[in-house]
């Protein structure tokens, strides 16, 4: 029998510096370094979407409802036009991809200053900043994500600004608790006994400390915005033109019953891999950094 | 206790017309015309007018939203643009049909993830452990979509098990609503364990687990007397904090299944721009959260008598 309070895991040990520890559990496990690996991938393939590398999807490459065969274009079967399921699911994933980074560059930013600037001076700034979040967190995000989706109008830039815009208020409520705690240490009165400004004081002294939750918060958030717009777009309010996976998905409703599983097994398969690698290297993050949440 | 919660509920007032304001504003400064969307593009001049005015949306718009306001306040919603009927015939008949659909598998979720959960954390760093944990993980990689589009065609369409969609009033809805019942289950089950293993994990550091077993209580009576019951209060109210997302029900699932409840009605509302359902029931359900939160904390300090409402 294990003593209970158990830290089964090296990586959770603590006295390590930071930095050492968060090379180390990354050093420690292979599959989290498999699966770094694999979203570094995802975004290779986005960067040459961009780069105009990627085949052109539009092209067909055989007959319509092609099921799959040794042939690199038809490794995934074609769709209804006789157009490569696999060139895609590889644009799909240049839109998601972009829609995770997107969503997360404007969730994250925003979180970040506002919980800080809340939990630091507190007050009336505060008072806002909490009125403004519990005014979000009280609708059903995917309710308030619709809405402004529709509002925006159909298309990639709309939906990665009402996920964004939705997306900061877990972050915001962390970073604020955090740096509440945080401004009652004694470095922050050390800092302000030696004339340092509040600017200085947050950014230098305060900031490095709350560090690990934009960064754990990252993963998440990309996974998140993903999951998300293959929804939106179903419910007719995301992406058209079949370039996303939520297209793809919604096309194949229809389609397995006709016994074409083919574009949905290609869709899952490659959202199975970047969400599991996005969970995966989000743990190992937040066991590295902040080992009190790690069993 | 009674100041507490008069309180709380005063605080509430700003949040909701927030709410209020928000909705107000995205749908009615920004959004779609409704007169356009209901009319189609060939109506004439004469009956776009007279729509304006029947749907009172010639009225300024700080006159709207006031209206709108009244309207929320004393829970006489108006009708809808689409059919014409009552709002709040409307919200109970959706809200009863959700309900029937998010209730059973929540409560049967609440039963099988605590277990297994338990397990899991009995287990903890063994293989079952990891092996448990890579299902989960991997469970909540798939898409909700395609567990609803690949349950439906397997058990429903290829299997024949269930009928395909559809729904019906009182019991006869039962056949109906076992897949998706099934499908809210499974797919609740992956994030719900592990949130609750992490719960029963923080609960072992605590002191009372160790006096436990420094008295020589077995760590199987541990984990089940002494952490099972503790841990229940954190549970308890996130579980509660979660029931008024039961009543707008699994809208995914509402679709798939032509289960016409308040998701249903809700995405319909989208599509055709029937506002006075989008806000009423925006602002209703962020009525609900206030609420259920405030019932959260007071049942939390109830529980918990180190918990001090202040």
């Amino acid at each position: 029998m294990r003593p209970v309070p158990t830290v089964g895991d090296p990586v959770a040990r603590p006295g390590r510096i930071r930095g050492g520890r968060l090379f180390a559990a990354l050093r420690l496990r292979k599959y989290v370094l498999v699966c770094v690996g694999v979203v570094v991938a995802y975004a290779l393939v986005a960067l040459a979407g961009y780069a105009g590398l990627l085949p052109d999807f539009q092209e067909r490459v055989g007959a319509s409802y092609e099921p799959p065969s040794w042939h690199l274009s038809r490794i995934l079967g074609t769709d209804i036009f006789g157009r490569s399921v696999l060139y895609k699911v590889l644009v799909g994933t240049q839109t998601a991809m972009t829609i995770g980074f997107v969503v997360a560059a404007i969730s994250i930013p925003i979180g970040v200053v506002l919980g800080a600037v809340a939990g630091y001076y507190g007050g009336k700034v505060d008072a806002a900043v909490v009125w403004v979040y519990s005014v979000i967190t009280s609708i059903p995000s995917i309710l308030l994500i619709i809405a402004i989706a529709h509002v925006l109008g159909k298309g990639i830039g709309s939906v990665c600004l009402a996920l964004g815009v939705v997306g900061w208020v877990g972050l915001c409520r962390l970073v604020r608790g955090e740096v509440l705690k945080q401004k009652g240490r004694e470095y922050v009165l050390a800092a302000r006994l030696i004339g340092a400004s509040d600017l200085r004081i947050i950014w230098r002294h305060i900031l490095p400390n709350v560090l690990h939750l934009p960064i754990v918060t990252a993963s998440l958030s990309i996974l998140g915005a993903i999951k998300s717009e293959v929804i939106l777009t179903f419910l007719g309010v995301g992406i058209e033109n079949g370039e996303s996976w939520g297209a793809m998905i919604q096309d194949a409703t229809g389609e397995l019953a006709q016994g074409i599983w083919w574009p949905l097994a290609g869709v899952t398969v490659a959202m199975f891999a970047i969400i599991y690698a996005l969970n995966v290297s989000g743990d190992a993050l937040r066991d590295a950094l902040d080992p009190r949440l790690s069993d | 206790m009674i100041a507490y919660i008069a309180h709380r509920l005063v605080q509430t007032i700003p949040i909701v017309l927030g709410v209020a304001v928000l909705v107000f504003v995205l749908f009615s400064a920004v959004g779609e015309d409704p007169v356009r969307l209901a009319l189609g593009a060939h109506a004439t001049p004469e009956t776009i007018a007279d729509l304006r005015n029947r749907w009172g949306l010639d009225d300024p718009l700080p006159l709207q939203f006031v209206k709108f306001l009244r309207q929320i306040a004393t829970f006489d919603l108006g009708e809808s643009y689409n059919t014409g009927e009552k709002l709040t015939t409307i919200f109970r008949r959706g809200a009863g049909v959700s309900l029937s659909l998010t209730v059973p598998p929540f409560l049967i979720g609440i039963l099988i993830n605590v277990s297994i959960a338990l397990l899991v954390a009995y287990y903890r760093g063994s293989w079952f452990d990891h092996a448990a944990t890579a299902l989960f993980v991997g469970s909540m990689s798939i898409s909700y979509l395609v567990y609803i589009i690949a349950f439906q065609y397997l058990f429903a369409f290829e299997l024949d098990w269930f009928p395909i969609s559809g729904y019906e009033r009182g019991v006869a809805s039962i056949p109906y609503l076992i897949l998706p019942w099934i499908i809210i289950v499974v797919v609740s089950a992956g994030p719900d364990i592990r949130v609750l293993r992490t719960v029963f994990l923080e609960e072992t550091r605590a002191d009372y687990v160790r006096t436990a077993l420094a008295k020589g209580a077995s760590e199987r009576v541990v984990l089940f007397r002494h952490v099972l019951r503790n841990a229940l209060i954190p549970i308890l109210t996130q579980w509660v904090t979660s029931v008024p997302f039961l009543i707008l029900g699994a809208f995914l699932m509402e679709r798939f299944f032509s289960i016409p409840g308040l998701g249903d009605i809700l995405i319909n509302a989208i599509h055709t721009g029937d506002r006075p359902i989008l806000m009423s029931l925006t602002v209703l359900m962020a009525i609900g959260y206030s609420v259920f939160n405030l019932i959260t904390d007071v049942l939390y300090a109830y529980a918990d008598p180190r918990v001090k409402l202040s």
